[in-house]
């Protein structure tokens, strides 16, 4: 498979390899989904850049009203986080419904986001929390929203052959803010979402000033509800106005019929459920100020 | 091809070994250190045979890269019961019929203790969730989640000093 396996120190030093082997190192975090990628053929490479003995990217952190979650961050780290747990409850929900107990002490939050699943559960949490990412190459740091990292399914606009994502971004939540995450599963672990959906709400004076509703695997990367999301402006969360909400929300929605994930029409029945038990929940993490 | 000097502690052992650095972690302790009590079966990460605790957390060795374990502490269903006595999780799988076949159960086994290590005292629930990525064919699970519940009263009987310790 590969020649090589290096542990660089910094990120830096990881850049430099990268750039060393001209397209011929790649970058590996946790690596459960890129170790069967490269038994599988889908990347060959000829060096292995592990980055998750950088001890910055192993952290979880403040910083100027974000918490910053580091790329060697795994999903059970996530999970148990005071910070995320407080800050990001939908991010903390869905890390904890990644895989099973030995994959999420492998796999990372930022490996989920890069490798571009259509329904990579804590990436529809991030897309719901509106993150961003800080992406490193030779050329320097640029941070991007979250948004910008889907080139199509499975596809990332990251090439990680020359770049990578050191870490995702998260606004702090401010009161009245909330945020939940919501799947579909035919069993309770290792299975891939028939549906997920996350959700980021934000309420002052009992209605709902924003909300930012994510849904997959519904199109290509995580779909907002644009539809559901104009329509919650300034409403008071009623139990119609939910139900409202998560009708709306399907009409954002284009899921295919799939033998994994369930028939388009049984999907689309159930999409709007999801999308009320998300923001019901959302609400409810608000007024919890955020827990 | 640049063969890499492996330094780690498997089963309380200090092990050194040149290894390939596409190997995967799985191969070396079945291949190399004949710890083949470590199951290959999906090679995927999705049935839990090959289940191993690294450094405290119970892991899928068939996706663990072998260069990873440089500087690690693992343990494997081989070194639970070093002193020739049966490890209370080993105990109360057998009383409790947890095993049929038996290909699971190493890794369940390893599953389990990663989690009482950590959580003596575990829910059901939490057992559940422990055990969730460890597929077993012939139990259904309900005699696995008993054997583990016994285990862990066991285990605390023991370390407290109390009861029947051994």
């Amino acid at each position: 498979m590969f020649q090589k396996y290096v542990f660089p120190r910094n990120v830096s030093a990881a850049v430099h390899l990268l750039n060393e082997h001209r397209g011929n190192a790649r970058i590996m975090a946790g690596g459960t989904d890129l170790i069967l990628d490269l038994q599988n053929g889908k990347y060959s490479t000829d060096c292995i850049v592990d980055i998750t003995r950088i001890e910055e990217l192993k952290q979880i952190s403040e910083e100027n009203g974000n918490i910053v979650i580091g790329a060697a961050v795994t999903h059970n780290q996530a999970t148990k986080s005071f910070l995320v747990q407080q800050n990001a409850a939908a991010l903390a929900q869905a890390s904890a419904a990644v895989g099973s107990q030995q994959i999420r002490n492998i796999s990372t939050i930022v490996g989920n986001v890069v490798s571009a699943q259509p329904a990579a559960d804590s990436a529809v949490a991030l897309f719901a929390l509106d993150a961003q990412v800080r992406v490193v190459s030779a050329d320097g740091l640029t941070v991007m929203p979250i948004e910008n990292l889907y080139a199509g399914i499975g596809k990332s606009t990251i090439d990680s052959t020359l770049s990578l994502v050191t870490a995702v971004l998260i606004k702090k939540v401010e009161p009245g803010e909330g945020s939940a995450f919501v799947r579909l599963e035919q069993r309770k672990a290792l299975t891939l979402p028939m549906l997920n959906t996350a959700v980021k709400i934000s309420v002052k004076d009992q209605r709902i000033k924003e909300a930012r509703i994510v849904m997959a695997p519904v199109g290509i990367g995580p779909v907002r509800a644009t539809e559901s999301e104009a329509f919650l402006k300034d409403k008071m969360p009623s139990e119609e106005v939910l139900q409202e909400a998560g009708r709306l929300a399907a009409e954002n929605a284009n899921p295919r019929d799939s033998l994994v994930r369930g028939s388009r029409n049984y999907r689309l029945a159930v999409l709007p459920v999801l999308v009320r038990r998300a923001l019901e929940q959302a609400i409810n993490n608000a007024e919890g100020g955020g827990f | 091809m640049s063969y890499l000097q492996l330094k780690c502690i498997v089963n309380g052992d200090l092990v050194e070994l040149d290894i390939e650095p596409s190997e995967l972690l799985i191969d070396v302790l079945r291949d190399r250190l004949n710890l083949t009590g470590v199951k290959k079966g999906c090679k995927k990460g999705e049935c839990g045979a090959c289940t191993i605790i690294m450094n405290g957390d119970a892991v899928n060795s068939c996706l663990v890269p072998a260069a990873r374990a440089q500087g690690a502490v693992i343990e494997t269903i081989e070194g639970i019961s070093k002193t020739g006595r049966l490890h209370p999780l080993q105990q109360c799988f057998i009383e409790n019929g947890a095993i049929q076949c038996g290909y699971c159960t190493p890794g369940m086994i390893m599953s389990a203790k990663a989690l009482l290590d950590k959580n003596p005292h575990p829910t059901k629930q939490e057992i559940r969730e422990a055990l969730a990525g460890n597929l077993c064919r012939c139990t259904g699970y309900v005699k696995i989640e008993k054997a583990v519940e016994q285990a862990a009263k066991i285990i605390f009987e023991i370390t407290e000093g109390r009861g029947t310790s051994k």
